[in-house]
């Protein structure tokens, strides 16, 4: 291949990675050797929902090295975040919250002395239960990151012709990334290392470095590979605090691996949500009235206000139109974000409520939402730079075999099976976010590409390169990429779906100017012009479609077909942008059917803890997934013209499942998970 | 977890010294051991006793021995074209790995997957009796409808068990031979044991007696594949002149062991092989069900099972 620019974009380049992975080479936070004396720490885990830890007794004879808890741990600086203050006071906030750590010569022994650890708790009522008659219930000021709690236009009183009012429940979730929040962590002198699972190195490193008093210089995160986060590694964890004070407090470096159950309290979950709908229209099908409530919840320690219903802030036109959201604050572990956070609830239950009124008005679910496209964003009221999302649907119709659907439920029957087909819609916002590059010519032919992204195995890493092969005229073979250490030039965080675009915009930057330069290295930092650019109506589209297929007998569902056509800007890398589609949509058939933390109030715990009993779709599940997209160019966006596509998958996938239960079976499930034993009586 | 030493069997004698426990293929007990819920201080592993072939018996039936892995009964020529149910059985429970470890003694001892059994933090009258059963308050979506107790509503999660019930297999221990549906106890006032042997009491192979009925093992699960059973059906049937003349009737996932539903093979018995015979024979089995809130689905279930499950055999 020569050497020509604008080629490796677009290509379906093989993670760069990938052999690393597969041969085993890649390695991840917890197996990094590390010079000196390594220990194992084991996380204790409050056994009550709420109380205080009097005392925490050790059996002499227990081979340990230490036992840390609020009675001897090391005093933290304060931080934003209250569940990184571990071990710093008696109060027990929720069951599961680290209360002590054990640091033993082996893992098997730290996990002993955890079992065997004598805690005395006085123990308090607790409520660990979301509900809409909640007395403490209240409206949040902002939702999530920054969003208005509640959004108003016209009258949402006014009675339209046909309407449906609709309640839907979505459970906690919980992110099960396959490898858990872990961290090895060293002291050199005064300086801190960390080995550390994580979605943002440097703000890792920032926000460990300020709970130990440390300048930023001081601290440095090496995240080579993650093995998945969905959101729960964005920050910090308490994992890294944990490892870095055990580390100080022994002197050995320290290895702290969450066990799995530890990931269903300690580092944040999908809040449970319960969101009523309420959507008029016209008998011909033109929306009157969009009106949103969405309620979640929060722990004690700290507010983490979902932005359920802003997604449906975006999606139809409406004269009259309202969100709101509220919030309790329970005796239960903080929610954090889980991939989509907002839109993927919320979505279902927009999604879900748009097929009750388009059955409600006898008219395909398709033609409602084509009839319902606004012209400019129903919100901000300025024009989107791309939307296409009645292309997805229309396109993805014609793929996906719309045509000629019987809009009856309960119309086709294979021997056991009844057999439906459903739709939805899908939205997330396109967002991008400051960061700086460096690019060096190595005087090899060679050139170094350096920032401090982290690659969650989605391709970042990958994508990057090609970005910068194309900048820089030259072969992606030629492109050395350095990310997933805190030490290089600053990156933003791999959430949002925002990775790609932030990170290959000052990718982009760094190798343009070392090309106009001619100088041997170049860095560019994007801050300004991410700072000037309008940041409404920017969104990615899709449309999601999913045939199933549900057992007569048994109320079992499976998934048949499952497609998803998008609109997301420039793709970048067909291979690892299909893999991120089909991800989303596979997650989201978990959402619609499997998973679920299921809540014992008594206990105030999800009692359903591993991966045994927490479940996600098993490779049985899926039969067909298959993504497409269109050609979409919009130049507003950043240089690559791409749009977030991590996120969108989980979007309006579960509600299309949802409504294809609906019209195989006629049964309306609206408690989800989907599973049998609410399908099976009204069969 | 809690250290242990361990030593390999030598013989099939049995016998084990408190706190010992026997290691088969390990993949509840090693679980277990991790969790805290099992602690002993001594493993004996019994994989290398010989106990993995699986041969003929007089009469058409097999011995299958206590060590033969589950995915080597599932896939044995003999055991899928005679014991159909058995086969079926096993390839619904685990995954590939998983088969591929377990054994049939193990498989027969394996433990309930109760949320609260499997948590050592929560009380259990299982695995810290007297402390009383948090399931029947909490989460029993899962939990039995037949056979429990006031102390204990676990069901058993094996599949295998369900089929072998249904097979009318024998258990040889060390100690004597029994019909594997004698092998499970109630839990009554005491859950802690789930079946009679003694401590010690080491099971060496499983006798099937001969079977001249088609039969067949339908489980229902949340998921397709690696999922405990929300119900599940072991079902063997023979008709003449439009009659039942024989059958045999399991169910899993429904009781705290397997539960071999004796009421409705007797209600079938020189009965019309109709849907209707079929769903009044259920419906007598599962007249003594004590359902609570969250689990009552499964008597539906398991009426639609019985059903659609004699319906395919007979037709």
């Amino acid at each position: 291949m020569t050497a020509t620019a604008r080629r490796a974009v677009g290509q379906p380049l093989q993670r760069v990675e990938g052999p690393d992975k597969v041969t085993g080479a890649a390695k991840y936070a917890a197996e990094y050797q590390v010079d000196g004396d390594l220990a194992y720490a084991w996380v204790v885990q409050s056994p009550v929902a709420r109380g205080r830890l009097a005392d925490v007794q050790v059996d002499p004879l227990l081979d340990v090295i230490a036992v840390l808890w609020h009675g001897n741990a090391l005093p933290l600086e304060d931080s934003d975040d209250p569940e990184l203050a571990v071990l710093q006071s008696d109060r027990i906030s929720y069951r599961g919250q680290a209360v002590a750590l054990v640091v033993a010569r082996s893992l098997e022994a730290a996990r002993r002395g955890a079992q065997e650890l004598s805690l005395t708790i006085e123990k308090e009522p607790h409520d660990a239960v979301l509900r809409t008659d909640d007395p403490d219930l209240y409206t949040p000021d902002v939702v999530n990151p920054s969003f208005p709690s509640e959004t108003s236009a016209g009258d949402v009183s006014v009675e339209a012709p046909v309407a449906v009012d609709v309640t839907y429940t979505t459970p906690a979730l919980h992110n099960n990334p396959m490898e858990p929040h872990a961290t090895t962590a060293l002291w050199s002198g005064d300086d801190l290392i960390l080995y550390d699972s994580n979605q943002h190195p440097a703000g890792v490193a920032a926000t460990v470095g300020a709970l130990f008093g440390l300048e930023p210089d001081q601290v440095h995160v090496v995240t080579e590979h993650v093995g998945g986060g969905f959101g729960s590694k964005g920050t910090a964890r308490p994992n890294a605090v944990l490892a870095a004070m055990a580390a100080k407090v022994t002197g050995h470096p320290v290895k702290l691996a969450l066990p799995r159950r530890a990931l269903f309290s300690m580092v944040g979950h999908r809040t449970p949500t319960i969101q009523r709908v309420r959507l008029g229209a016209t008998a011909d099908g033109v929306l009157q009235v969009i009106d949103h409530e969405a309620y979640s919840q929060s722990s004690r320690l700290f507010e983490f206000a979902e932005q359920t219903a802003v997604a449906t802030r975006h999606m139809y036109a409406a004269p009259n139109r309202r969100t709101g959201h509220r919030l309790a604050r329970l005796d239960m572990p903080t929610p954090r974000w889980m991939r989509a956070p907002g839109e993927a609830p919320g979505m279902v239950a927009l999604e879900c409520a748009m097929d009750e009124l388009a059955v409600a008005l006898d008219m395909d679910p398709i033609e409602l939402r084509v009839r319902n496209e606004p012209t400019v964003d129903p919100d901000s009221g300025k024009p989107f730079t791309s939307r296409h999302y009645v292309e997805c649907l229309r396109q993805g119709a014609a793929r996906f075999g719309w045509e000629d659907r019987d809009l009856r439920p309960r119309q086709r029957r294979e021997g056991d099976w009844w057999i439906g087909t459903g739709v939805a819609g899908a939205t997330y916002p396109t967002m991008a976010q400051p960061s700086t590059a460096r690019v060096r010519d190595l005087g090899t032919q060679e050139f170094e590409v350096a920032i401090a992204a982290a690659d969650l195995g989605t391709g970042a890493r990958t994508i990057l390169t090609q970005i910068a092969a194309d900048e820089l005229g030259v072969p992606v073979e030629r492109v050395r990429l350095r990310i997933g250490d805190s030490t290089l030039p600053p990156a933003s965080v791999a959430g949002g779906s925002s990775g790609s675009a932030s990170w290959g915009w000052a990718v982009t930057g760094a190798c343009r100017a070392l090309r106009e330069t001619g100088k041997s290295e170049a860095v560019f930092d994007s801050s300004e012009l991410i700072a000037e650019q309008e940041k409404e109506g920017k969104h990615a589209f899709g449309a999601h479609f999913a045939e199933v297929r549900v057992d007569a007998v048994t109320g079992e569902v499976r998934v048949s077909r499952l497609f998803g056509m998008y609109a997301c800007g420039r793709i970048l890398n067909p291979r690892t942008a299909r893999s991120q589609f089909l991800g989303g949509m596979v997650m989201g058939m978990g959402m619609a059917l499997h998973e679920e933390g299921v809540l014992d109030p008594a206990m105030g715990d999800w009692v359903n803890h591993d991966l045994a009993e927490y479940h996600i779709p098993a490779h049985a599940d899926v039969e067909s997934v298959e993504a497409e997209w269109l050609d979409e160019q919009d130049t507003s966006l950043n240089p690559m013209g791409s749009k977030g596509i991590g996120e969108i998958g989980i979007v309006g996938s579960p509600a299309a499942i949802l409504n294809a239960i609906w019209h195989a079976t006629g049964v309306r499930v609206r408690d989800l998970p989907a599973r049998l034993d609410k399908i099976l009586p009204y069969l | 977890m809690k250290t242990f030493t361990y030593r390999t069997a030598t013989d099939t004698a049995g016998g084990l010294e408190p706190g010992a426990a026997f290691l088969a293929g390990g993949t509840n007990l090693v679980d277990l051991m991790k969790l805290g819920v099992a602690t002993p201080d001594v493993l004996v592993d019994v994989t290398r006793l010989g106990l993995d072939e699986v041969t003929s018996l007089e009469g058409g039936g097999l011995r299958i021995g206590a060590g033969v892995r589950n995915s080597d009964l599932a896939a044995h020529p003999a055991v899928r074209r005679d014991f159909p149910v058995l086969s079926q059985g096993l390839l619904a429970g685990a995954s590939g790995q998983l088969r591929n470890m377990a054994t049939t003694g193990g498989n027969l001892l394996q433990r309930t997957r109760c949320r609260y059994f499997m948590d050592a933090t929560k009380p259990c009258n299982k695995h810290a009796p007297g402390t009383g059963c948090p399931a029947r308050q909490g989460d029993h979506r899962n939990l039995a409808i037949l056979g429990g107790s006031e102390h204990c509503i676990a069901t058993h999660p094996s599949d295998m068990a369900v089929a072998l019930v249904a097979l009318d297999a024998v258990v040889n221990t060390s100690q004597r031979s029994l019909p594997v549906s004698d092998l499970y106890r109630l839990p009554g006032d005491d859950p802690s044991r789930d079946t009679i042997l003694d401590h010690g009491e080491l099971i060496t192979s499983v006798d099937l007696p001969a079977l001249a009925m088609p039969s067949t093992y339908r489980k229902v699960r949340d998921r397709a594949s690696y999922a405990f059973a929300v119900s599940s059906i072991a079902a063997a049937a023979k008709v003449a002149d439009g009659r039942v003349t024989d059958v045999r009737l399991a169910f899993g996932a429904v009781a705290p062991k397997p539960w071999r539903a004796l009421i409705a093979e007797e209600a079938l018995r020189g009965k019309p092989a109709t849907r209707e015979s079929f769903l009044a024979a259920a419906d007598a089995e599962l007249a003594a069900a004590e359902p609570l809130k969250d689990n009552a689905f499964k008597i539906p279930l398991v009426r639609n099972l019985v059903a659609s499950v004699l319906e395919g055999l007979t037709s």
